[in-house]
């Protein structure tokens, strides 16, 4: 059972990929990337990451790609103008292709992990805990250096986002929220008695 | 003292020929000239004060700085300050001075430079650096010093006698100096590194201290086995040959006349052309150990002496007879080294310094008066018009030619003096044989030679351009003090130093703070046994190698015999100056028209002198040529064609078609580059899979 | 055991706490009118650190678990990527403020992207090697793409930041194999598996990966080609940290996991190396000859440099690291003046980057066309000045492990180089003037840094300031 899910799911993850290249459509691409996705969120779960495979479902599928989406639609890139040029290297791109995967049937074909390395790998892992919690003692103690690095690296891409896209103008209205709260009515109305038939 | 001595002069060639500009013309070469005059009051009290025997050894060292420090090969740049020091240090500083001071009136108009044109301070740098230069060379104590003084006054000289760098004879005349000597400085640089790799160090106290052990080593050189102090102290003579201009490389100094009158006297009769004759005394320890070597540079000196004399007999340009004579009287004293006698050889560089720098000066003075005209046979009848000169020239011949009254050994003219030991010398050194003989003929031809200078110039009717002669002026005073403290040189030196230089065997010894024996030792006794005539025999030299100014070896006696050859011998000298004398007195005085015919009736022999024994042809024909040809076929074949041709090409075609390559690559797209990199990935598992460790 | 770990890493994170809080400053404080004195701040900032640094006890901790490591090298490269970035940052307040470019963001990015660089050169572990790595990247991609009006600036970001990107994907795909072969991501784990006699063809293409990664980083040929285009495109001062502190840290980061992880393997990597580095002489030799644009001719330049550099991390010998560490020291000391020399070059205050521009220039500014041609002469490797001994360090390296042919070719390839350098100096010296002659920024910052390096390019061969042996030092420790 399990290993047909397995085939499955790599099958799916594979052709989601292939599709996202391949397709005519921009929008089309998007959401082969999302099979691909949910593809590898189940893989994730054949191997009882079920914490993974959510997070895997929520931030990528949930915002990445929503996005992404939102991104290809409003931008209005001519794709066909580009693989029309991308053509043009396609005999030779083939050749590198068929090269780099004969070279990798080659390592594949013949692989073998080192005696040590099964072990190496289950040494950092706890294994008397659940695997959410097992996940949270890794990425907060043993990996802090690292998951503290990651937030730097957030930190610049904001940063980054915000120089290259924020612009001050002067000539447009804003909203201040400091002076919208600290409006009273006195201050904003004033109660004129109008007549009738004079105006103000 | 001795560190002012030799950077006086640094200092001036500095401050006058960048100077300049700042200080003004005349400034600038005041400030050379009384730089050197400094230095060679300094020099006198140095040569007048130096007492050998209050050093150990008879020398002492200043050390100025570290210089080369590279695996055993250690220098450093110090004055060995010994009486071989102390008379090269008088000769340069003294000379230079008065040519330095002679150059303010000699070179005060010149037509070689346009209007308006600055050259002066440039001479007075160039002559004050040549004179750093040269006490560099003497100072040295160890030979890369001394190779770098060597060489540093083969630069001075090249400048200076290509001073007047628009002539193009000039600058030939410099080239060729430059190159001959080039030649002489290989057989020098090849003597250093044969006593580098035989004794690891180059000072003179090591090598001095091994000259010894040199004597008994073999060394292989060009496939040959030779005794080590042989070869040596032949490559170095090689070296000397070159700088003194002894025949074979002796073609380069009588072209080198080209240079300014000043540049002459100080440059190529003085000093830098005695530099041979100091290096083959300096290196007097090694000398003595090598007999072979010795008697060629006695048997060359002699032939020079004779060679250069008889080709000046015919030569017409005064400053060209000078140079032969200075050649044939740098031959004389080579023989003198050759036998032995290195304080005699010191003897005749030092008078000869003062009485070939008065003639040249004296020369320059007559050329300054006829507006830069040369040649003798349009001289004559000038003694009226430049007494002075006159007067000056007359002491100078005097001197050369070597007037004293005979038998007395001394009392004399500077040159009488030391001439006479030298042919005395040669007698006792070579049995009366081929060395002596040569040298009384070119002592007779010398003494024709002179004065037939003298009677060209200074007598009978006036010849060449009348305009010329009727504005001959005397020279001004800056040219003839020099003159004057020249002739007081040329007068008295022989007389006043002849016990130093030539005296007994103590004398001599103590002189040169050399170690001598006193009477009663077993080697006074020996030789006295074995030489009936030295019953007189009193001392012997029985330094060690190192020790004092010059080293003679126990066993060397030249001196002591010289002083007892027959008295014939003494006597021919002053024969050969006068049948000279008398021959061009009737040449030229009482029958003027003489030498035309007999340079009709004589005339292959008149040809053969007159072109020098062809020598330069000789060489044009065997080296110059040839050489011009290999040059040319590399100039042409090799360098225009294969070397221009393939860095042309590959610099034009091959590299410009890259860059093309490259600029067509750099498409500007991003799937452009990424697809490189993918090639590039490509290819390094490729490599890696092939090539690579993948078993 | 935090604590400890902590205190091996306070240099970082005080420079990522100044960072911070100069970002409060900047936001809450004067926004873009602070700026200068951030630039400043941050300069002086880093050079502290740098001092920090190297007056800090003996080096040779380790943190994390390994994946951190304080010793001899790292400390080297960190001062060298400090010092030059603090000096790029000072030469930069002056030419951005008058271009209207000057965000109070940029020190900030240039601090992080330094941190970045720090933890690179420390790594210890893949993974944190990826980190700095990503790091120092990203706040490099911002920069580049500073000047957001410019079409320029714009596209050199985003080429920067997709090629970046794939090359990061290269990395992790080459890390992955590592990983999957040796069950570790640590390098001493590494290094013990990859040094046990044979190796497998997996591992082999992992350790391709990972160079290819790190190739890019350093712009060694065929990873170079967004090279060109970010230099152009870029600020000028954005161009002048490109070409100097990121590479020490890649350059040095390649030697960290070429010899720490793969120390084993040297025989497998080392032909690898040579031939990226004499692909890159080559390129860089012949592409620049083609160019008029003095910012393309420098990242030209840059790569032909990196490709000597890698001279002595093929030879896979301590020689080599001390030559590659000397040389790139070396690298960045020239290219700041360069740069500095660069950032001058302007005409009715617009910058100019032609190099027709200076033709003649030695006769408007002698003592500036002087430092330039000293440093022309040291970059082209012309012997009196330092550069040439930097090659001559690297080529000994080369000699030593048997590399005759990469030194020959080289020789070869600084010789075509040596063109387009002197091309600049006769320009300077005896070109003729055709009008659009460049003038000079008079800024006495620019002035003195060009002076300085230009100095030292000539003082350096007396005395290397000891820059040599701590070079040996950082090398002994590395390979052992």
């Amino acid at each position: 059972m399990s290993v047909f899910a397995f085939y499955l799911f790599a099958i799916c993850v594979i052709a989601g990929g292939l599709f996202t290249v391949v397709s005519r459509n921009p929008v089309h691409s998007v959401l082969w990337l999302i099979l691909a996705f949910l593809s590898a969120a189940g893989l994730f779960v054949l191997l009882g990451a079920e914490f993974v495979a959510m997070l895997l479902i929520i931030v990528y599928v949930g915002a990445v790609a929503v996005l992404f989406l939102f991104v290809v639609m409003m931008l209005d890139v001519d794709f066909a103008a580009l693989k029309a040029e991308m053509a043009k290297y396609m005999p030779l791109a083939l050749l590198i292709g068929v090269v780099i995967l004969m070279q990798f049937v080659m390592a594949f074909g013949a692989w073998e992990s080192n005696a040590a390395a099964e072990g190496l790998r289950a040494q950092v892992t706890p294994t008397d805990r659940h695997n959410t919690e097992a996940l949270g003692l890794i990425l907060y103690d043993q990996y802090f250096l690292l998951f503290q690095l990651s937030g730097l690296i957030l930190l610049v891409a904001m940063i980054g986002a915000i120089v290259l896209t924020l612009r001050h103008r002067s000539d447009i209205k804003r909203q201040d929220v400091l002076a919208q709260m600290y409006r009273d009515p006195a201050k904003a109305m004033e109660l004129r008695d109008v007549k009738p038939g004079q105006g103000l | 003292m001795e560190s002012i001595i030799l950077f006086a002069p640094l200092v001036g060639a500095l401050l006058c020929g960048f100077g300049w500009k700042i200080m003004g013309e005349t400034a600038a070469m005041w400030v050379a000239t009384g730089l050197l005059f400094l230095s060679a009051i300094l020099s006198w009290v140095v040569f007048l004060t130096f007492d050998p025997t209050a050093h150990a050894g008879g020398h002492y060292t200043v050390s100025i700085l570290r210089w080369i420090e590279s695996g055993t090969l250690s220098t450093d740049w110090a004055i060995r300050m010994d009486r071989l020091t102390a008379i090269m240090l008088i000769v340069i500083t003294t000379v230079s001075a008065l040519v330095h001071l002679y150059s303010f009136g000699y070179m005060a108009h010149d037509d070689n430079w346009r209007e308006g044109e600055v050259y002066r301070p440039r001479f007075f740098a160039y002559l004050s650096f040549f004179t750093f230069a040269m006490l560099m060379l003497v100072t040295a104590d160890n030979l890369v010093q001394m190779f770098f003084g060597w060489e540093g006054v083969g630069v001075a000289s090249y400048l200076l006698i290509g001073f007047y760098y628009r002539k193009p004879s000039a600058n030939a005349a410099a080239i060729k100096a430059f190159v001959v000597n080039r030649v002489g400085d290989f057989g020098f640089a090849l003597g250093i590194f044969a006593l580098f790799f035989l004794v690891d160090s180059v000072n003179f106290a090591d090598v001095f201290a091994a000259a010894s052990t040199l004597a008994e080593t073999q060394l292989t050189f060009l496939w040959t086995s030779w005794n080590a102090a042989e070869l040596i102290a032949f490559l170095l003579f090689i070296g000397a040959m070159g700088k003194s201009a002894q025949l074979i490389l002796h073609t380069w100094l009588p072209d080198a006349m080209e240079g300014p009158t000043p540049v002459s006297a100080l440059i190529h009769a003085a000093t830098m052309v005695t530099a041979g004759v100091f290096l083959v005394c300096r290196m007097s320890p090694i000398m003595e150990f090598a007999p072979h070597a010795t008697a060629f540079i006695t048997v060359l000196g002699a032939t020079t002496a004779f060679f250069a004399a008889t080709v000046g007999l015919v030569q017409t340009d005064i400053k060209r007879v000078i140079a032969y004579s200075t050649c044939s009287q740098l031959g004389y004293m080579f023989v003198a080294a050759g036998v032995g006698l290195y304080s005699v050889a010191m003897f005749h560089l030092f008078t000869h310094a003062f009485f070939k720098a008065m003639l040249f000066l004296g020369a320059g003075s007559v050329i300054h008066a006829m507006h830069h005209e040369q040649d003798m046979t349009n001289y004559g009848g000038l003694r009226k018009k430049i007494p002075y000169t006159f007067w000056a020239m007359m002491i100078g011949t005097l001197a050369i030619t070597g007037v004293g009254i005979p038998l007395t050994g001394w009392i004399g003219f500077a040159g009488f003096a030391s001439k006479d030991a030298v042919i005395e010398g040669a007698y006792a050194g070579t049995q009366g044989g081929y060395a002596f003989w040569l040298l009384v003929i070119a002592a007779l031809f010398t003494s024709f030679y002179s004065w037939r200078l003298m009677f060209l110039t200074f007598f009978g009717e006036a010849r060449g351009d009348r305009h010329t002669h009727e504005h001959a002026h005397e020279s001004p005073m800056t040219m003839l003090i020099p003159l004057g403290v020249l002739a007081l040189g040329a007068t008295f030196a022989g007389a006043i130093w002849y016990s130093s230089f030539f005296g007994k065997t103590n004398e001599v010894a103590k002189f040169f703070g050399t170690h001598y024996a006193t009477p009663g030792t077993e080697e006074a006794a020996a030789f006295a046994a074995a030489n009936p005539k030295a019953s007189e025999l009193k001392y012997a030299f029985d330094g060690a190698p190192g020790e004092g100014g010059i080293y003679v070896a126990p066993d060397n006696h030249i001196l002591h015999e010289a002083h007892y050859v027959p008295t014939w011998v003494k006597l021919s000298p002053f024969v050969a100056m006068l049948l000279g004398l008398g021959i061009a007195i009737w040449f030229y005085l009482i029958n003027p028209s003489l030498p035309g015919r007999l340079a009709e009736n004589q005339r292959p022999l008149y040809l053969f002198l007159k072109n020098k024994w062809y020598f330069d042809e000789l060489y044009d024909a065997i080296f110059v040529k040839p050489a011009i040809g290999i040059g040319r076929v590399f100039w042409r074949k090799g360098d225009g064609n294969v070397i221009d041709g393939a860095i042309n090409g590959v610099a034009m075609g091959i590299v410009p078609f890259f860059t093309r390559l490259a600029g067509r690559a750099q498409s500007g797209y991003i799937f452009t580059y990424a697809f490189w990199m993918v090639v590039g990935i490509a290819v390094l598992i490729t490599w890696m899979s092939i090539g690579g460790g993948a078993e | 055991m935090v604590a400890a770990d902590l205190s091996v890493i306070l240099p970082e994170i005080l420079l990522s706490v100044f960072a911070m809080a100069a970002l409060l400053a900047g936001v809450y404080g004067g926004k873009d009118r602070w700026a200068p004195m951030l630039v400043w701040a941050a300069s002086a900032a880093m050079l502290l650190i740098a001092a920090f640094i190297g007056l800090r006890g003996a080096p040779g901790a380790v943190a994390f678990g390994g994946m951190f490591v304080d010793d001899a090298f790292s400390r080297f490269a960190k001062i060298v990527v400090l010092v030059s970035a603090a000096a790029v940052l000072a030469m930069s307040q002056d030419y951005m403020q008058r271009r209207g470019i000057l965000r109070f963001e940029y020190p900030i990015l240039i601090v992080l992207a330094a941190v970045g660089m720090m933890m690179m050169v420390s790594a210890g572990d893949l993974m944190a090697l990826y980190m700095g790595l990503e790091l120092q990247s990203l706040a490099l991609y911002v920069v580049a793409s500073l000047r957001r009006d410019s079409a320029k600036s714009t596209e050199a970001g985003l080429k920067y930041f997709v090629l970046g990107a794939l090359s990061s994907g290269l990395l992790l795909y080459g890390a992955s194999l590592v990983y999957g072969y040796t069950g570790t991501t640590l390098f001493s784990g590494i290094v013990q598996v990859a040094g046990q006699g044979d190796i497998s063809l997996g591992l082999l293409f992992g350790l391709v990966f990972v160079i290819a990664g790190l190739a890019f980083k350093v712009s060694a040929v065929p990873f170079h080609m967004w090279t060109p285009d970010v230099y152009e495109g870029a600020p000028t001062p954005v161009t002048a940290f490109f070409a100097t502190a990121p590479k020490v840290a890649a350059m040095a980061l390649f030697a960290r996991v070429l010899h720490d992880a793969f120390g084993g393997a040297v025989r497998d990597w080392s032909q690898v190396i040579a031939l990226l580095s004499v692909l890159s002489m080559f390129l860089g030799a012949i592409a620049a000859i083609g160019q008029t644009n003095i910012k393309r001719l420098m990242a030209y330049s840059s790569i032909a440099h990196m490709g000597y550099a890698l001279i002595g991390l093929a030879a896979g010998t301590a020689l080599g690291v001390q030559a590659l560490l000397v040389y790139m020291a070396i690298y960045v000391t020239m290219n700041v003046g360069t740069f500095a020399f660069i950032l001058m070059m302007e005409r009715d205050g617009q910058p100019v980057t032609d190099i027709n521009a200076l033709r003649m220039y030695s006769r408007r500014e002698p003592a500036r066309a002087l430092a330039m041609l000293i440093l022309l002469f040291s970059l082209a490797g012309v012997p009196p000045m330092l550069g040439f001994f930097a090659k001559l360090a690297v080529w000994q390296a080369g000699l030593d492990a048997g590399l005759v042919w990469l030194v020959v070719a080289s020789a070869v390839a600084s010789a075509i180089g040596a063109f387009y350098y002197l091309r600049i100096v006769f320009y300077m010296y005896f070109g003729e003037e055709d009008g659009d002659e460049v003038e000079t920024n008079t800024s006495p910052v620019l002035y003195a840094f060009l002076m300085g390096s230009a100095a030292i390019m000539v003082l350096g061969i007396a005395n290397m300031f000891g820059v040599d042996q701590a070079a040996a030092a950082a090398a002994a420790v590395l390979v052992n």
